[in-house]
């Protein structure tokens, strides 16, 4: 009986799994046909391109400063015991280009913009608009969902760039101009050491897919949310959850993936 | 076509965007230093290659005049083979000797070309017949204990 019972319960669980797998890959699949349509409306994605990229700056640029100041103290720390304060710019750089920028802005546009897009949605939905736009043969998944997919698959690589460029520059801040380290060591090795392609291009490829995994996730939390105010509450405590592990275990397999050469 | 308010905030955003591009792909990354030169190939075989890794540079005195292209095993002389890539400009004569050497203690190994003396010149496809491998720190930690010990060893019947 018992047995019977657990059998019934993994079965069922296994099973919605793959249901919401299911659900999820077509939407995404729906997300990215309207999201082609959507192109016809310029003006509606630069609407969302401000809303979720010009308005996340501030964070942006301060959280990219202090990450830079901590990682050019704390790499300065470890570099001087082996003698070579010089490769202070290399460790920043590689380390901000290659995972922190990219994570790091995942994990807080998630914060800052994707839970504002769940919450957006969500009540547009408990609030039937997207309902009454379906009754008046309007798209809600084309005219609502696709433009901020596509605001923030363009915002989201933005920022990232922006957030390592600004850590660079606190890591010279605290690195050259604060502790000492010579600046021109301190560039060239970074020069040296920092490949264009392999390191600023696999960067920004992670950048992206990063940016669809967020933007993708808050949307569709947003739409499937129920439409009460607890529904709204749980899908955007949901939609930061479920990106940040997302992202991190992607980074993950990114990584495994891009560097393992 | 529709505008928008924003149309100013964003441009400006964007324009964000690529100048941190910018300033990664040139003051972190090393863009400028990527050349477009046309480059000829010459092969090296070394006993023992150390830490070389394709990219590094190849250098004569001190100037970088070339890359590694990549580095192969032969199986029938075991040694490592060295594709070297030359930039046109710089000729060297044909009985040129190749060294790995390494930047600083524990640094980054890189190949050093030292010209010889011959009239001719190398070209696309030639092999650099005299090299030195790379230096081993435990070869040369077992070597210098071994001389150390010879050493005692015939210092003791002279007394």
């Amino acid at each position: 009986m018992s047995t019977r019972r657990l059998a019934l319960t993994v079965g069922a669980g296994v099973r919605r799994l793959l249901e919401n797998l299911g659900y999820g890959a077509r939407f995404l699949l729906g997300l990215l046909m309207a999201s082609l349509r959507a192109l016809r409306r310029p003006w509606l994605i630069v609407e969302q391109v401000h809303f979720l990229g010009n308005h996340s700056l501030a964070i942006i640029l301060v959280s990219g400063l202090f990450v830079g100041f901590v990682l050019g103290l704390q790499g300065y720390y470890t570099l001087q015991r082996y003698g070579s304060a010089e490769a202070l710019g290399l460790l920043v750089a590689l380390s901000l280009v290659r995972e922190l920028g990219p994570v790091v802005t995942a994990l807080l546009f998630a914060g800052r913009a994707g839970t504002s897009l769940t919450a957006e949605i969500g009540l547009m939905k408990s609030g039937e608009q997207l309902a009454a736009m379906e009754l008046m043969a309007v798209d809600p998944v084309q005219r609502v969902l696709a433009p901020r997919f596509i605001g923030g698959m363009i915002a989201m690589p933005i920022l990232g760039a922006v957030f390592s460029a600004i850590g660079i520059i606190g890591g010279w801040l605290v690195g050259v101009v604060l502790i000492g380290v010579d600046p021109g060591a301190f560039w060239s090795q970074m020069q040296g050491g920092v490949d264009v392609l392999r390191d600023v291009g696999y960067g920004g490829i992670k950048s992206v897919i990063f940016a669809l995994t967020v933007t993708f996730i808050a949307l569709m939390q947003g739409h499937e949310c129920q439409p009460t105010p607890e529904g709204v509450a749980h899908a955007t405590t949901r939609t930061v959850v479920m990106s940040a592990l997302t992202v991190l275990g992607l980074d993950f397999v990114l990584t495994a993936l891009m560097f393992s050469i | 076509m529709q505008k928008s308010r924003h149309d100013l905030w964003v441009g400006l955003f964007v324009l964000l965007g690529a100048a941190a591009m910018l300033f990664m792909a040139l003051k972190a990354g090393n863009l400028l230093s990527v050349s477009f030169e046309e480059t000829y190939q010459v092969h090296a075989n070394f006993d023992n290659i150390g830490g070389l890794k394709p990219r590094a540079a190849v250098k004569s005195a001190g100037v970088v005049v070339g890359r590694v292209e990549a580095i192969r095993f032969d199986t029938k002389t075991y040694q490592a083979v060295v594709d070297l890539e030359v930039q046109k400009r710089y000729t060297f004569p044909k009985d040129s000797s190749a060294k790995i050497l390494t930047a600083g203690l524990l640094g980054e190994q890189y190949i050093g070309l030292e010209p010889g003396a011959e009239e001719k010149e190398l070209v696309a496809g030639d092999l650099i017949r005299q090299t030195q491998s790379a230096v081993v720190l435990e070869s040369l930690i077992s070597q210098f204990l071994y001389n150390k010990a010879a050493e005692g060893g015939s210092s003791e019947p002279r007394k």
